[in-house]
């Protein structure tokens, strides 16, 4: 048993998740402790992982109480519901606005990493149709933006926490994919450091370089050559 | 197309505030087989359900009665997708009025409201915009939204975030291998896509746990999540010559198949089998295109 599974919570992790990294940073900023374990993904994985996660064999899992919850943005309401006294609450009480960002955080689930991993993949044509998709995306999210300070409004909340981790892959997109974040998408690229400047997203965000090495390792897996 | 039925339906609820017994009426004249814009598309309450007290409380709890705020859900008869955001508001007693889309020709309306991905279901709550869109969003909303009508989402937070869980996996896994093993052009592809969607609807079956529905005794958000799977998968059964869900296999989930399509809320949302079977048949070759992309999209 992990020290610390059945008194508080435990977060089965890897370093470079930016799945993982969403729940890291919400129990931060609510200042909810939590364990993280690193998990062995690359080789064989953890007993442990597999038992707490039998469905996807994936992380991140948070365990509290005896229990297992998987799927990244199913642990952040899953925080927000079971800490319902920890501030700041990271998605708001009126249910159009959680709507929204309910919406916002699943158009960011179903688009920017899948995408991403097809343009660092693919080449040829694979990579051109992915590229033109990644641009399409941004350029809906500098949209939904707008002049706002965060996708929710005046506050970091839901859709914040679901997209800033993927900030750090912007670098590896715009190498594979020959853009600008800064040139193209401004108001995004502002946005990103306005949440970088928050010490639980400073903390917790793999450095956009290391981000690009581990592309070049998962490269190697696939026996892909660039 | 305008309805204004909202004087119609003020005074049908006054009446009702001053009559004790079951005033139950189901204003609808559509078939089965399509649905029609019409002012007689109103779901009533009875008493029993909150009618005699109608008033739509936000979470903050303000009891103002808000009558004029006209529900309408845009959707098409065959969507098991909009099927939920129907049932959804079913289940909450919830008045509203549906919006037969065309989706070989989107209406302005469709476009103006959900212009990201430009499909049904949307909900629009009277003039609160932006509208909601995306059926497990829409179904979360109903039930935040609509504080009559018995919560979908159980209270425990565990019990909430297994449901919501096991919602995305049917989206993602459960639909996905049964669309391969439907359609997939390769036969060694539909049969590795077979064996893995029929162990995905072994997997959601085990949620079951001896309960009747999902939600326990009642009709819950996973069971309207999983609508699709008890009314429409075997239609694509039907037409693609495949069989995946079996009494054999899957005995509990086939009993909860025929006890969620005989529950009195979810029964008058399903369109006709028949109806349903000949609309889909035509629709063959794009169900195999979308396979297709599938395949070229899966890394």
């Amino acid at each position: 048993m992990v020290a610390g599974e059945e008194k508080g919570l435990v977060l089965l992790d890897f370093w470079v998740s930016p799945f993982a990294q969403r729940c890291r940073i919400a129990l931060a900023e609510k200042g909810l402790a939590c364990e993280s374990v690193e998990q062995e993904l690359l080789g064989e994985k953890g007993e442990l992982l597999l038992r707490s996660n039998p469905v996807h064999k994936k992380v991140p899992v948070l365990l509290h109480a005896g229990h297992a919850v998987c799927e990244s943005l199913v642990i952040l309401e899953y925080i927000e519901d079971a800490f319902p006294e920890a501030t700041p609450r990271l998605l708001p009480t009126d249910p159009l606005a959680r709507a929204h960002a309910r919406f916002w955080a699943d158009y960011v689930d179903k688009t920017v990493y899948v995408i991403g991993t097809r343009l660092w993949k693919l080449k040829g044509e694979g990579r051109a149709a992915a590229r033109a998709e990644m641009l399409e995306t941004l350029r809906t999210l500098e949209a939904e933006l707008g002049g706002k300070a965060f996708f929710g409004g005046e506050e970091f909340g839901f859709v914040d926490v679901a997209l800033i981790p993927l900030t750090s892959w912007f670098y590896s997109y715009e190498k594979h994919g020959e853009f600008s974040v800064q040139e193209e998408f401004p108001r995004l690229a502002e946005w990103a450091r306005r949440c970088g400047e928050r010490e639980t997203v400073a903390k917790i965000l793999t450095k956009p370089e290391d981000v690009l090495d581990f592309i070049g390792v998962l490269k190697k897996c696939y026996g892909i050559v660039e | 197309m305008h309805v204004s039925y909202s004087s119609w339906f003020k005074h049908l609820v006054s009446l009702s505030d001053s009559l004790t017994h079951m005033v139950v009426t189901v204003a609808k004249t559509l078939t089965r087989s399509h649905r029609e814009l019409s002012w007689r598309e109103i779901y009533t309450l009875s008493p029993a359900q909150g009618g005699d007290k109608l008033a739509y409380r936000n979470r903050a709890g303000s009891a103002e009665p808000r009558m004029s705020e006209t529900v309408k859900l845009i959707g098409i008869f065959s969507s098991p997708l909009v099927h939920r955001a129907e049932v959804a508001l079913r289940l909450k007693g919830v008045p509203y009025e549906f919006i037969e889309e065309d989706l070989s020709n989107k209406s302005e309306l469709l476009l103006q409201h959900n212009p990201i991905h430009k499909k049904v279901p949307v909900l629009l709550h009277g003039d609160r915009r932006p509208a909601i869109c995306e059926s497990l969003v829409i179904v979360q909303y109903v039930d935040e939204a609509f504080v009559q009508g018995p919560a979908l989402l159980p209270a425990d937070p565990h019990a909430r975030a297994t449901a919501r869980f096991w919602a995305r996996f049917i989206d993602e896994k459960c639909w996905r291998s049964a669309w391969m093993a439907l359609w997939a052009e390769d036969g060694e592809a539909r049969e590795t896509a077979a064996r893995e969607a029929k162990a995905n609807l072994t997997l959601l079956e085990t949620q079951l746990q001896g309960k009747r529905f999902f939600g326990g005794d009642r009709v819950g958000f996973l069971d309207v999540a999983a609508g699709g799977i008890a009314h429409w998968l075997g239609v694509f059964e039907e037409i693609a010559g495949v069989r995946l869900l079996g009494d054999d296999e899957h005995p509990a989930l086939c009993r909860w198949a025929s006890d969620y399509t005989a529950d009195e809320a979810v029964r008058p949302c399903l369109p006709d089998r028949e109806a349903l079977l000949a609309a889909m048949a035509t629709k063959k070759e794009r169900y195999v295109s979308i396979a297709r992309a599938m395949t070229r999209k899966r890394m």
